[in-house]
């Protein structure tokens, strides 16, 4: 076992962990944010996507030992600091960008790192960006408008082209 | 009751706020005090004789608290099916035991031999790593048609064979129906393969077992589209618990899409080992365990002929299908080839005679049952496609030849058993050919043969049964359950009303759509209602969702359960106001006297109700509360068409699809937003399954495509933006909202149109091609090109 110490939204939180333990778990059943989901075991879903220090992460990629002094980011962060919804996660509503919401705090999580790298993206390029997030629900075509929405673009028009 | 209740814009979803904010309370999110974890020792071979299990050095290991095996469930029930389907000679199908850990035998890899119930997952899994398995290795049976061969290995030694049941229908239509295909102008036919599909709603299953030893209640959290179906056939038939003194409870779950209607074996062991132990039992399933032990979906293997006059005139189709079970009888499965796609053969089309032949197949694979369309993506699938066949062997437009054959008189008896109440389907193509811009296809064809790419244009037609079922109707059918809705709808003194149904809501937005319906009937502010839903100990018994029956069985329950409301609160402002009830109308939350301005308010008489001092006590009970149970009459008939442009590259075999629409009558809708997000989710799917997605068995039984690194899920990057229109409206008769369901639309309407494109993109090549089996890899184009 071993004590690792980060900052998640914000706040300190102190674990013990084994070598093997993941940053999703520590995140789940550590800290008590489940925000965070874990859709597969091969890395493929993006379920549990975070920001580790800026970075989109797949949390079950990350040893927790390994996020020892690091800054997370989890999807109980992403509101304005008055508990509205931000921006993105505002379009997601408006856009009906989620279903049964299990893929979402991932697709928030990637689709905000994407707009931090690339503030206007075709919906060709947040298409190709999104290869690593799965959703079985909605066919994608409404995240991808709601991230559209979100970097101020017109969503309708460019889906109905 | 008018048909325009609850037609309302779309209301943004309420649900959405606590899963955007990551404060969902999906079943693996909670954790309960004393909490231990299991880990199922599964099966990795597909067929053999369990002769020992050897726990003894693995019960030893830290952190285990107990490990079980078959041999724990001696005397317990088995997992029970709830269909019985009779066959052609009059004998029931052969249903073979379900126990929850296998005993004697193992079925398929994933079958489950033992549990490690440890008080880490990690201790768990360890441990299970450490039991010493003697299996006596046998042949597996994996192809349907091997295991109907004489001398094939059996499944199940106690059966007689592999065969579950041969099913004819209509059985007396047979011999009409073979005489009109030797006799017709021209027959064509069509073998096919409904690919295998593992449904995988993004959430893994997650059961957790409960025990209180001082009332001795049960309580079972999972991840579950229908609590209350879990509730009575774990408590009745496997682990013998009254209903009273077992609660089911489903929280958020994330995606079920069929799967998670089945009782599975992990729910009863979680159950029944909370006892034993007296603490929770808790089990996450891992992805690469869902798709070993998820019930799968589809696999039917299937040979259609389809007979015309040479006018074009449709005269008789006839079927002939193997179904697989896999190794033990799912919850539904008998149902989904026999019930769930017979009685859909006749489609859009006034065929005269029809006549299906399913014969359900035991294999050592994981149990089929029903997944997003059940048995309907498959009666389409086969129909739509012998359809363009047949166009083009006999030199018709596929359009046109459809047309010709639409079925045009409502209501309308069809030969296989079902009575459509309404549709117009020139109404929905018509609107297809709009909205696709199908009079563009020419020149985009051009703009794409300029880079080399060989474009294609499909489009089917489709109809289905959603809103099941009539109870007494289903009963004749082999169901052992009723298929009828429930609703609860309390109103609370200061005017605020929660609503408890049966229905689940696993992502179709019932939080925000049924109150939209009942805001409408009483005339308040939709944020006055709540619904609740997924849990036995407050909802009362209800069938849950599945079959895209929520709005028209659950919404109607609702419906009738208001109407009830309504008629007491308007006896109460009668008191009130001085005056009789019949002149008190209800209208924006207030009751007024017919003709006067003389009213009081909803909150008012709500209040009248839970503080009755000037109430008419003699003549009504005090409280606002009231149940309906809703039995429909028959089946909603949702139907459109579709279409799928793509592009197909003729140096790799790589279709791309370039533009896909479809046009949809749902009867009425109430949330159009999260209609169109249904039908979006549905052709993604149903895109999936055409050129992406199959579950694959070696011939040793081992799934091929155990993980998301084989099993190829639709990305973001696989499908366009889709066109998708739902104005075309024929309201069901026979509800009180209207509605039809628009749940499994998109899945049952998307296959046929994407393999009609490739398929017309190779033949406009000059091609000879006329099927090419989904999924539609670059591999399987390519050489079908190449062949
Ligand atoms: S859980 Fe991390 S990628 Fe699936
Ligand atoms: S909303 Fe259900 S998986 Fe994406």
């Amino acid at each position: 076992m071993t004590d690792v110490t980060l900052t998640v939204n914000g706040t300190q939180v102190t674990a013990q962990v084994e070598g093997r333990t993941l940053l999703v778990d520590l995140l789940r059943e550590d800290a008590r944010l489940t925000g965070t989901h874990v859709g597969c075991d091969t890395s493929q879903c993006g379920a549990c996507v975070v920001h580790v220090n800026g970075e989109a992460v797949k949390s079950c990629t990350m040893f927790a030992v390994e996020a020892d002094g690091a800054e997370v980011t989890t999807i109980e962060g992403m509101a304005n600091a008055d508990g509205s919804l931000s921006t993105l996660q505002q379009a997601f509503q408006d856009h009906h960008g989620l279903q049964c919401g299990f893929c979402t705090p991932g697709m928030v999580m990637s689709a905000a790192a994407l707009l931090k790298e690339n503030p206007k993206p075709s919906a060709q390029e947040i298409r190709d960006y999104l290869e690593g997030n799965i959703c079985r629900c909605t066919g994608y075509h409404n995240i991808v408008k709601s991230i559209l929405a979100a970097s101020g673009q017109d969503a309708g028009a460019i889906a109905a082209e | 009751m008018p048909n325009d209740i609850g037609h309302s814009a779309s209301s943004k979803r309420r649900e959405d706020v606590r899963f955007l904010t990551g404060v969902g309370n999906y079943t693996d999110d909670i954790d309960l005090h004393r909490q231990s974890h299991v880990v199922f020792l599964r099966s990795q071979v597909a067929h053999g004789r369990l002769k020992a299990v050897e726990t003894t050095a693995a019960a030893a290991m830290p952190g285990v608290l107990r490990i079980f095996t078959g041999a724990d469930f001696e005397g317990v029930g088995g997992i029970p099916t709830g269909w019985q389907i009779t066959s052609r000679d009059g004998e029931v199908m052969q249903e073979p035991g379900h126990p929850v850990l296998a005993q004697g035998k193992v079925r398929f890899v994933g079958d489950m031999i033992a549990a490690v119930v440890a008080e880490t997952e990690d201790q768990a899994r360890d441990a299970a790593e450490a039991i010493e398995l003697d299996i006596e290795e046998l042949p597996a049976v994996i192809d349907m048609k091997a295991a109907l061969a004489e001398g094939s290995p059996k499944v199940h030694d106690d059966l007689t064979g592999n065969l579950c049941y041969d099913w004819g229908f209509v059985e007396d239509n047979r011999d009409a129906v073979d005489a009109a295909i030797k006799a017709a102008d021209h027959v064509t036919t069509l073998e096919l393969v409904n690919n295998r599909l593992v449904a995988n709603p993004m959430e893994p299953r997650v059961a957790i077992g409960d025990f209180a030893p001082g009332t001795g209640d049960s309580t079972l959290y999972t991840t579950s589209q229908n609590p209350h179906l879990i509730r009575l056939l774990m408590g009745a038939f496997v682990l013998g618990i009254p209903e009273h003194k077992l609660r089911v409870v489903a929280p958020d779950v994330g995606g079920g899409f069929g799967t998670k209607i089945f009782h599975y074996a992990e729910e009863a062991f979680c159950t029944f080992a909370a006892k034993a132990l007296k603490r929770p039992v808790k089990w996450t399933s891992t992805r690469s365990e869902a798709f070993i032990s998820d019930a799968h979906g589809r696999d039917h293997v299937t040979k259609i002929e389809l007979a015309l006059s040479k006018e074009g005139d449709f005269l008789a189709v006839r079927t002939d299908t193997h179904a697989n079970m896999g190794a033990y009888l799912s919850t539904f499965a008998p149902a989904v080839p026999t019930w769930l796609h017979g009685i859909l053969m006749a489609g859009n089309y006034k065929t005269p005679l029809i006549y299906v032949n399913v014969k359900a197949v035991f294999t050592n694979t994981v149990p089929v049952d029903a997944y997003r369309g059940a048995g309907r993506p498959e009666a389409t699938f086969q129909l739509e496609r012998v359809i363009d066949k047949a166009a083009r062997e006999m030199g018709f437009d596929p359009i046109e030849l459809r047309r010709r054959n639409f079925i045009h008189d409502f209501p309308y008896a069809t030969p296989v058993a079902v009575e459509y109440d309404t549709g117009d389907y020139d109404a929905t193509l018509d609107k297809l050919l709009e909205i696709s811009d199908h009079a563009g296809f020419e020149a985009r064809r051009d703009a794409s043969a300029k880079k080399g790419l060989l474009r294609g244009l499909g489009i089917n037609c489709y109809i289905e049964a959603c809103g099941i079922a009539p109870s007494n109707l289903v009963g004749q059918l082999g169901a052992r359950a009723g298929l009828y809705e429930s609703a609860t709808v309390r109103v609370n003194a200061t005017g605020g009303l929660v609503v408890m149904t049966g229905s689940h809501s696993h992502g179709q937005g019932h939080e925000t759509a049924f109150p939209q319906v009942i805001a409408k009937m009483i005339g308040i502010d939709e944020n006055m209602i709540e619904i609740v839903h997924g849990d036995t100990a407050n909802a009362p018994m209800g069938m849950g969702t599945y079959g895209s029956r929520s709005l028209a069985v659950g919404g109607s329950a609702m419906v009738r359960a208001t109407e009830k409301i309504i008629a007491k609160a308007k006896k109460i402002a009668a008191h009130l106001l001085e005056a009789s009830d019949a002149d008190i109308e209800l209208k924006d939350g207030q009751f007024s006297i017919v003709g006067t301005d003389k009213s009081v308010a909803w909150g008012e008489v709500t209040l009248a109700a839970y503080v009755p001092h000037n109430y008419p006590l003699d003549d009504i009970e005090p409280g606002l509360e009231e149940t309906a149970f809703y039995d429909p009459t028959n089946f909603t008939y949702p139907a459109g068409a579709y279409s799928c442009e793509v592009e197909v590259d003729p140096d790799t075999g790589r279709v791309t699809i370039e533009r896909f629409a479809a046009a949809d009558d749902f009867g009425n809708v109430i949330n159009p937003m999260i209609v169109e997000g249904q039908v979006h989710g549905g052709i993604g799917q149903g895109i999936g399954q055409a050129l992406l997605e199959g579950a694959v068995y070696d011939d040793n039984g081992q799934l091929l495509t155990g993980s998301y690194m084989d099993y190829a899920m639709p990305r973001a990057d696989d499908l366009p933006f889709f066109q998708v229109d739902h104005s075309c409206q024929t309201p069901c008769t026979h509800n009180p909202l209207g509605v039809k369901g628009c749940g499994e639309a998109g899945a049952i309407g998307s296959p046929p149109a994407v393999v009609n494109a490739v398929v017309d993109a190779l033949q406009r090549a000059g091609l000879d091609v006329t099927h090419i089996d989904m999924p539609l890899s670059p591999a399987r184009v390519w050489s079908a090109m190449n062949s």
